[in-house]
């Protein structure tokens, strides 16, 4: 297992939340959706512009932008 | 509070859960939509009769949680601490159970009784979940009903349990959960601290207040300051020593900590017997399908451009009939009344104040309503917030959102939309700084209004170029959008994009009925409120070009020559010899004698219009544009130009009608720009450049008065205020610029 940012991860990859660095209003806005420590999601693709991300967790699509995905750390496997 | 007459019931749930789809399905035709107090948010209210009595139903924003950040969340959360509704039904899309609870937790954490819609149950069968409803309902010891709001699935019982719940009227009773060994000792502290001292207690629950001070909710905490500032001061003191102490040990916030354990005590609500997947989670749906080539990295793009263009088309090509329908009847109107009414300034008042204004306010209505129907639909299928995340990265560079696009483009991106409808379409962005950007930038789009006087510049002075000039024009406001909206982002509204968290939701078919009924909602509004102000206005634009008149000694002269010309060997005219200034085109021929000769006749006509041009010199308008030209000779402009754009902020295509006067061309309707056109080019005092310099005025000046009502309800009064001065200016200079530089260089 490794810890990389959101950002680094490629399309279809699959990884676990493992922090999200952010406090405050965008730290909640992340933790609202359903990111928190331990949750499985699977980066579903990015924009045509490769900003923002769409991933997918608990069963619906999220997009955010590469800014916000910065605060989030993902455990990946090892390629 | 407790005596109502009748129960209040909230609904609330996620964006996306199939809320207001519920809400329309329960409440049938008995629907009120309103705003909450001094925001935008709109509130719906609705009724419904079940057993015998009646239970009133508040529709509350889709929110994803309780905190204080968006206004959508705090308007829910004030409207259940302050109003203190009977009961809440928390509406929550199966397939995303764990999610759609987060909300749940917090509701219940709040104390309120609560029951659960267990919406779109059909959809969760169709992706292989089976939901133990009851086994849900026993856990959290609430009434849990399946129900599919499109076919009104379960809504008999979802409305029946909730009158049951409220019959027992029964107490708020907050759910505590743990929040672990670094939270809960400090949270116990607070709500006996909180407990004792009886703080915020006769509306908040003690917990729950402690939880907001430990999560740091502005809003609680400065309540909470207003009511006792020492207590206030220890809760806030304990809080942030476990905030220091939390991150110094576990690198972590307690509302990072509180947000695990409610997303865990979720977890541990839906294992073993409540939640079920029979086949994988991970095999792709129709929806997923479908954004693989409809957010493609080359499809994607392409197929937007088309879809974005037919909404356009949809919405301009189709409304054409019954605006034209709307425009002949009230022309017809303003007929009737012309021959109806005695002349006089009453009759000029119904027919260019009353009619014109209220005829304006209604022109609108056709495209509003089609534009309406087609974001509904691209909304309510979900397409809507996939152009936000494609266009995202481009909006965004300029301080703004993928969403501002459809508000772009409709006002005018495509030349020939309205700012109206523009306007009104920038309340699908979320984000406050990014909407109001989008407000004020979006009337610099060459909309159908300003198309006419463009035309009529450019068949004078570029008509050789007409096609590549208009395509340029077009280009120049985007452009000119675009860097004003990130101008706006980086002084007055400068501060960090707000967070774009997007949930891109299933493709979805919206029904027509749903359809109907959202189209019809945002109609209604405009029709409502932007009808009274607008009329007003157009009432006193009236009387700013009407009055003072002109004085009697220089009537009289008028009313000589008219004489003398009659008396020039012609039959007499047989209607009065004072003419109203009003009169319209087409009346002088009928009303001349058949029997003048052609030349008498344009001698008169001649003469009318030269009065009518003394008159709206010497009107209040015409003097404000004759004191602007102190500033406006700078742009090349006189007090004909000056009043003609005076009048444009009634609405823009009157520019070339006001012009028309103040050339003593007669008052000419719209299309008729063909005389002003030549007379212009024929004036040795107007140039190309000065033309180009009056045209980009026309593209950026205030926009006109129906899109700053618009933009004031959107807003408020002071960015109304602010976007007729802040854009006013922006052309002043823009223009100025213009015409120095060409100047400069040689080209007047």
């Amino acid at each position: 297992m490794a810890v990389i940012p959101l950002r680094k991860m490629a399309k279809g990859q699959k990884g676990t939340i493992h922090r999200v660095t952010a406090s405050g209003e965008i730290g909640r806005r992340i933790r609202d959706m359903g990111l928190v420590p331990g949750t499985p999601f699977q980066v579903q693709g990015r924009a045509p512009l490769k900003d923002p991300v769409a991933i997918r967790l608990r069963n619906f699509t999220l997009a955010l932008r590469n800014n916000e995905s910065d605060f989030i750390e993902a455990e990946v496997e090892e390629v | 509070m407790a005596h109502r007459q009748e129960n209040l019931i909230a609904l609330a749930g996620n964006p996306n859960c199939g809320k207001t789809t519920l809400f329309n399905a329960i409440t049938g035709e008995r629907r009120h939509v309103g705003n909450y107090p001094g925001i935008t948010v709109e509130k719906k209210e609705g009724y419904c009769r079940v057993n015998g009595g009646q239970i009133q139903l508040v529709d509350l924003p889709g929110t994803y949680s309780l905190t204080a950040y968006s206004p959508e969340e705090l308007v829910a959360r004030n409207y259940l601490i302050q109003d203190r509704p009977d009961a809440v039904i928390n509406i929550v899309d199966s397939s995303n159970l764990d999610r759609n609870l987060y909300l749940t937790v917090q509701l219940l954490e709040l104390g309120i009784p609560v029951l659960i819609a267990l919406n779109m149950i059909d959809m969760a069968a169709a992706r292989g979940l089976e939901i133990n409803a009851e086994e849900l309902g026993r856990r959290l010891r609430l009434p849990v009903i399946p129900t599919v709001a499109r076919t009104g699935r379960g809504k008999k019982e979802l409305i029946e349990a909730a009158a049951q719940l409220v019959q027992k009227s029964p107490v708020w009773e907050p759910l505590s959960i743990s929040y672990g060994p670094d939270i809960d000792p400090v949270l116990d502290k607070m709500e006996a601290l909180i407990g004792s001292a009886g703080f915020l207690t006769d509306s908040l629950p003690a917990r729950w207040t402690a939880l907001k001070y430990l999560e740091a909710d502005g809003e609680v905490i400065r309540k909470g300051k207003e009511k006792d500032p020492v207590l206030s001061g220890k809760l806030e003191e304990l809080a942030e020593q476990v905030s220091q102490h939390l991150q110094k040990t576990l690198d972590s916030y307690p509302e990072a900590i509180i947000a695990d354990h409610r997303y865990g005590f979720i977890s541990a609500l839906l294992k073993e017997g409540v939640v079920k997947q029979s086949h994988k989670a991970d095999r792709l749906y129709l929806s997923d399908q479908l954004d693989r080539v409809l957010t493609n990295r080359f499809f994607g793009p392409v197929l937007m451009m088309l879809i974005i263009y037919a909404v356009y088309k949809f919405t301009f090509t189709y409304s054409k009939v019954p605006v034209g329908w709307l425009e002949a009847g009230f022309s017809e109107l303003g007929r009737f009344a012309d021959s109806s009414l005695p002349p006089g300034p009453f009759k000029s008042l119904i027919i260019s104040g009353v009619i014109d204004g209220v005829g304006g306010v209604l022109g609108f209505v056709p495209l509003i309503l089609f534009m309406f129907f087609a974001i509904a639909i691209l909304e309510d299928t979900g397409y809507l917030a996939r152009v936000a995340y494609m266009l995202d990265r481009v909006f965004r560079t300029f301080g703004l959102h993928g969403s501002s696009v459809m508000a772009y483009i409709i006002s005018g991106g495509i030349a020939g939309g309205c700012a109206v409808p523009g306007v009104l379409a920038a309340r699908t962005l979320r984000s406050p700084r990014e909407r109001l950007a989008t407000l004020i930038t979006a009337p610099f789009m060459n909309c159908g209004a300003k198309l006419p006087v463009f035309a009529m510049l450019i068949a004078a002075f570029f008509s050789a170029k007409e096609a590549q000039v208009m395509f340029l024009l077009t280009v120049l406001s985007w452009v000119a959008a675009l860097l004003i909206a990130k101008l706006i982002r980086s002084t007055i509204l400068r501060g960090p994009s707000t967070p774009f968290l997007l949930e891109l939701p299933p493709y979805r078919l919206p029904t027509f009925k749903g359809l109907l009924i959202h189209t019809w909602e945002r109609a209604w509004q405009y029709i409502r409120k932007a009808g009274t102000i607008i009329l007003a206005i157009s009432i006193l634009f009236w009387a700013l070009m009407s009055f003072p008149g002109l004085p009697e000694t220089e009537k009289k002269i008028y009313d000589e020559q008219r004489a003398s010309i009659l008396a020039g060997g012609e039959a007499p005219q047989p209607t009065s010899p004072l003419k109203p200034p009003d009169r319209r085109p087409g009346q002088a021929s009928s009303a001349a004698n058949p029997g003048g000769g052609p030349d008498s006749q344009a001698r008169l006509q001649e003469v009318d219009n030269e009065e009518a041009q003394a008159a709206l010199k010497n009107s209040i308008a015409g003097r404000i544009g004759s004191g602007l030209t102190l500033i406006t000779s700078v742009n090349g402009f006189d007090w004909r130009t000056n009043v003609a754009l005076l009048s444009g902020i009634a609405a823009k295509e009157i520019i070339i009608s006001t012009m028309g006067t103040a050339y003593s061309l007669g008052r000419s309707r719209r299309g008729e720009q063909i005389p002003l056109s030549g007379r212009l080019a024929a004036d040795s005092s107007w140039t190309p450049l000065k033309a180009l310099s009056l045209i980009i005025f026309i593209m950026l000046y205030a926009p006109c008065f129906a899109t700053i009502t618009c933009i004031i309800r959107e807003s408020s009064w002071k960015w109304g205020l602010f976007s007729m001065v802040f854009n006013t200016l922006t052309a002043f200079i823009v223009s100025a610029l213009v015409y120095r530089g060409g100047l400069w260089l040689g080209l007047g």
